[in-house]
């Protein structure tokens, strides 16, 4: 571990890690050079930042970083208890942002499959790939993501052939071991579904270090025509983490993409989401929960690009803010001039368990279309009385009453994921973590 | 879809409808802003010095800001430098001491408008403050209000004659600090409207002020300062339309209500100015502050506005809800077409307990129009069971224009319920084929489905108002059947 630099400068601190970074192909040390200026001048966001309004990242700058470094034995246990362990299917293990090959299981794939380590891909010749991490749009993009491509050091390649059905979901498992305050992981996931091709992917983070670690994500999803994508993601990161995201869906006609996304930790989530709905009669559904409490604090920003006619696009978010956590929500819709017919619909529901936790939403409209139906709609509130009410009527107690309908609340977001087993798991999961919440049982 | 288009372009070639230019000696000020500039608006008003020392606190900060970017409009860069400051009729030896010494010109231009002052202000039962340009040529009604102890005169002449009322309120919603455009209106204001509602007197009438910008190349910056004492009500009413222009004309305007324990504030506007030609050249470019604080125990304020004219709307009519129990309305029908550009909404930030709000705001695109809705709905965290309704609906007519939903919600108390709803919708094919299987034609089809849109914001209006700005609707929809 290289000693913590005395330098002040967050960015200039974290421009020092560069060095350490693995060997790449030509394109890519180009291209990771023009990220790093690129970081360099915008730097760390602010609260003056438009994007950045009810988020600080004070905590996150003053962090000494270091380049995380794995601990594979202690990583082999956290595997053995992490969520959706007995969940069969080609598995990609990262420790610290460094590949396991130990820890990960990749057999018996269907022809033409790639399940692999990007830094794998990266040393093969592939132009896809190439431009699918060159192709990154720079607009409204997080100011994180130059960060990451300057420093990612691995991540998971996924390829779907076209019409290739994938039965079993693939699980790209992120861990974290390292015990050093300020250990920074940039990673980079780059998932293909080829025309026509069926794929669920799960990508979830564990925390097995307790410290107060950056994880620096970007993940680009790309489905063909005809492709039916789930990608499910799953971060329950310790009180301490830092985590800032952004995926981006490049969409084709006809494809059915679902993404859900369950910030249920970290002190700090940060989910940029961008879809570009570049096909005509696409149908896309993000669908996210976040459960917070103490100081923690999640955001999902998002901009769903409506490009062509015929689309559909749904945005889901619910959130239970506790504690003195915070919770933020930015939508955007956006139809672009000639994108008739489009179908987007846009709902951001919060319940406060608590006297100090705040909500922080914003749900956007912006259309350049006159033949469309856009909705959007935001709450802010406790349990309806009326069903409260309706419950009670019918013999509930009015603590059970209100159990059932927090657990409602969230379970409405569980219900849309379509792969059975993942299903049941969340829903568990997220069962037994509302049950262990005394604001919940307790007072009324 | 041609005949979509045909028709759009009808709409768009209309021409403006209340374009005429008085011909009246206006004593203007050279172009140009300093604190020479601000000296003699102030000596010109005669203006006690406490009020000059507050304008040019306001210029000093004005210099230090910059004009603010995030609206979503785009417009030519202001040149600040490049404006007249202060522009009067011509007064007649000193001020026309009744209605018959006042410049028959300004009579026949108020006329054109159906301004009911004079005569026709008696027989409508409407008291009018007319500004023309930046100076009150005559108030009525005045000596009835004044039997109630009702104030409503010019802002200058009520900085004369009742200065600590003005000094104990100018400011105190709208701090020169405020805003960029609000610090140059403190600086430089002309003139405006007065308003004083003594403790538990409703006001018998609804007062009214029409504005009226005519001098070319001249700002207008207003300011209204409407104090409700406790228990009392009153509602005010502001119209405006302007003569045809080819140069951009700028509007800054500060409105300040203040409502007191058990008070009420109804404020009803309809702008109608001059929204430029059909390649976006001229228009008023409408930047104001308006904000009114329920300052008291179960007080209330209530804006209403019909927004059809100016190339660029920016403007956020505002309250805060200190006193408990207190209770913010906004109902607000915003129309753009030609190239347009309108930017408004509203912010409603709840302090006191029990505090309620309700926000509707209905947006019309047309032509090249781009309409966005801009709200705040922020609950503080002594804001105990407040509560909050926000519905957002846009209607698109045409497909070069845009319309976009901007709603920021805070909240900071868990015992807070809120409900923002938002729809963009076009008027449909069915819905146009439902009205014609009936025997109805498709342009009252069109007339009849945007008045229903617009409904819950009219029935707010006051009767005058609701019917004029049925009328100004109907006018700018002629020929939009689609």
């Amino acid at each position: 571990m290289p000693a913590v630099k005395e330098i002040q400068n967050p960015v200039v601190r974290l421009t020092e890690l560069v060095a350490t970074t693995t060997h790449v192909p030509v394109w890519l040390a180009a291209l990771r050079r023009n990220a790093l200026a690129r970081f360099s001048q915008t730097g760390f966001p602010t609260t003056d930042d438009e994007d950045w309004r009810f988020t600080p990242v004070t905590a996150l700058k003053a962090l000494p970083f270091v380049i995380a470094t794995p601990d594979f034995d202690r990583a082999d246990a956290a595997i053995q208890h992490s969520p959706f362990a007995s969940i069969e299917g080609p598995r990609l293990v990262f420790v610290d942002g460094q590949f396991s090959r130990e820890l990960s299981q990749v057999t018996n794939l269907p022809d033409g499959v790639r399940v692999q380590p990007i830094s794998e891909a990266l040393r093969q010749d592939n132009s896809a790939l190439q431009s699918h991490i060159e192709r990154l749009p720079d607009r409204n993009a997080s100011p994180f993501l130059p960060l990451n491509t300057a420093l990612f050091s691995d991540g998971a390649h996924i390829e779907i052939p076209a019409g290739c059905e994938l039965p079993a979901p693939v699980r790209v498992l992120f861990l974290t071991t390292s015990p050093h305050a300020g250990a920074f992981a940039a990673l980079r996931n780059v998932i293909v579904a080829g025309a026509n091709s069926r794929v669920t992917i799960i990508e979830q983070y564990v925390d097995a270090s307790g410290a107060a670690y950056w994880n620096n994500v970007q993940t680009t999803l790309v489905a063909g025509e005809g492709a039916i994508v789930e990608h499910i993601r799953f971060q329950e990161e310790g009180r301490h983490a830092f985590h800032t995201g952004s995926l981006h869906l490049v969409l084709a006609r006809d494809c059915r993409v679902k993404h859900h996304s369950f910030a249920l930790g970290a002190r700090l989530s940060r989910q940029d989401i961008r879809a570009r709905l570049d096909g005509e009669g696409l149908d896309c559904v993000l669908n996210g929960l976040y459960l917070t409490d103490g100081d923690r604090l999640a955001d999902h920003h998002m901009i769903v690009e409506h490009l062509r006619p015929h689309c559909t696009s749904h945005e889901y978010f619910n959130g239970l803010l506790d504690d003195r956590s915070r919770g933020v929500f930015h939508g955007r819709i956006h139809v672009h001039p000639g994108a008739d017919k489009t179908d987007a619909k846009q709902t951001n529901k919060n319940i406060l368990l608590s006297k100090d936790a705040t909500v922080d939403t914003k749900p956007q409209l912006e259309i350049y279309a006159d033949d469309v139906r856009c909705t959007h709609g935001a709450t802010i509130g406790q349990i309806d009385a009326a069903s409260v009410f309706y419950l009670r009527a019918r013999g509930l107690g009015e603590e059970d009453a209100r159990r059932m309908l927090l657990h409602a609340f969230a379970g409405e977001i569980v219900e849309r994921i379509d792969y059975a087993p993942v299903r049941e798991e969340i829903d568990s999961l997220i069962w037994e973590r509302l049950e262990r919440n005394p604001h919940i049982a307790a007072t009324a | 879809m041609s005949s979509t288009t045909d028709t759009i372009d009808q709409f768009v070639q209309q021409e403006y409808k209340w374009g005429f230019v008085t011909d009246i000696d206006a004593e203007t000020l050279p172009p140009g802003l300093n604190e020479d500039v601000i000296h003699f608006i102030s000596r010109k008003k005669g203006e006690p010095d406490w009020l000059l020392d507050w304008r040019l606190k306001a210029y000093r900060h004005w210099l230090t800001l910059t004009e603010p970017e995030w609206p979503k409009v785009t417009y030519p860069k202001i040149d600040y430098q490049a404006i007249s400051y202060f522009s009067a009729p011509k007064q007649k030896k000193d001020a026309p001491k009744s209605l018959a010494e006042v410049d028959p010109k300004l009579l026949e231009t108020y006329e054109k408008l159906g301004v009911p002052l004079h005569e026709r202000a008696r027989l409508a039962g409407v008291a009018v403050d007319a500004v023309f340009d930046s100076v009150s040529v005559g108030t009525s009604y005045k000596e009835q209000l004044a039997e109630r102890g009702i104030i409503f005169c010019s802002f200058s002449e009520a900085a004369r004659e009742h200065p600590e009322l003005v000094r104990k309120y100018l400011g105190s919603v709208v701090p020169h600090t405020d805003n960029y455009f609000a610090a140059l209106n403190s600086a430089v204001f002309s003139d405006g409207s007065f308003v004083y509602i003594p403790k538990g007197v409703r006001c018998p009438m609804e007062l009214s002020t029409y504005f009226r910008i005519n001098s070319a190349g001249t700002g207008q910056f207003e300011r209204t300062l409407i104090i409700a004492e406790e228990g009392s009500y009153v509602s005010y009413l502001e119209g405006c339309t302007a003569p045809m222009r080819d140069e951009n004309q700028l509007h800054a305007a500060v409105v300040e209500l203040v409502s007191l324990e058990g008070a009420e504030i109804k404020y009803s506007t309809v702008q109608n100015w001059y929204p430029g030609d059909a390649e976006g050249r001229g228009g008023i470019f409408n930047f104001v502050t308006k904000r009114g604080i329920c300052k008291g125990h179960r007080s209330k304020i209530s804006w209403t506005q019909v927004e059809t004219g100016s190339a660029i709307t920016w403007k956020y009519p505002s309250v805060i809800l200190q006193g408990d129990d207190s209770v913010g309305e906004f109902y607000s029908v915003a129309l753009t077409n030609l190239c347009q550009q309108a930017d408004t909404g509203t912010k409603m930030i709840h302090i006191g307990r029990n505090t309620r709000s309700t926000i509707i705001s209905k947006g019309i695109s047309a032509g090249r129009g781009q309409n966005s809705y801009r709200g705040l709905v922020k609950i503080m965290k002594s804001a105990d069971d407040a509560r909050n309704f926000t519905q957002c609906d846009s209607l698109l007519i045409g497909d070069k224009c845009g319309a976009h939903t901007f709603p920021y919600i805070e909240v900071k108390n868990p015992s807070a319920q809120l409900e923002h709803e938002a729809s963009t919708s076009k008027i449909g094919e069915d819905q146009i084929f439902y009205c014609n299987a009936r025997g109805i034609s498709t342009q009252d089809a069109v007339n009849m489905i945007v008045n229903g849109f617009c409904k819950e914001v009219f029935r707010e209006l006051p009767m005058e108002f609701a019917v004029e700005a049925q009328k100004l609707l109907g006018v700018s929809l002629e020929g939009s059947v689609g």
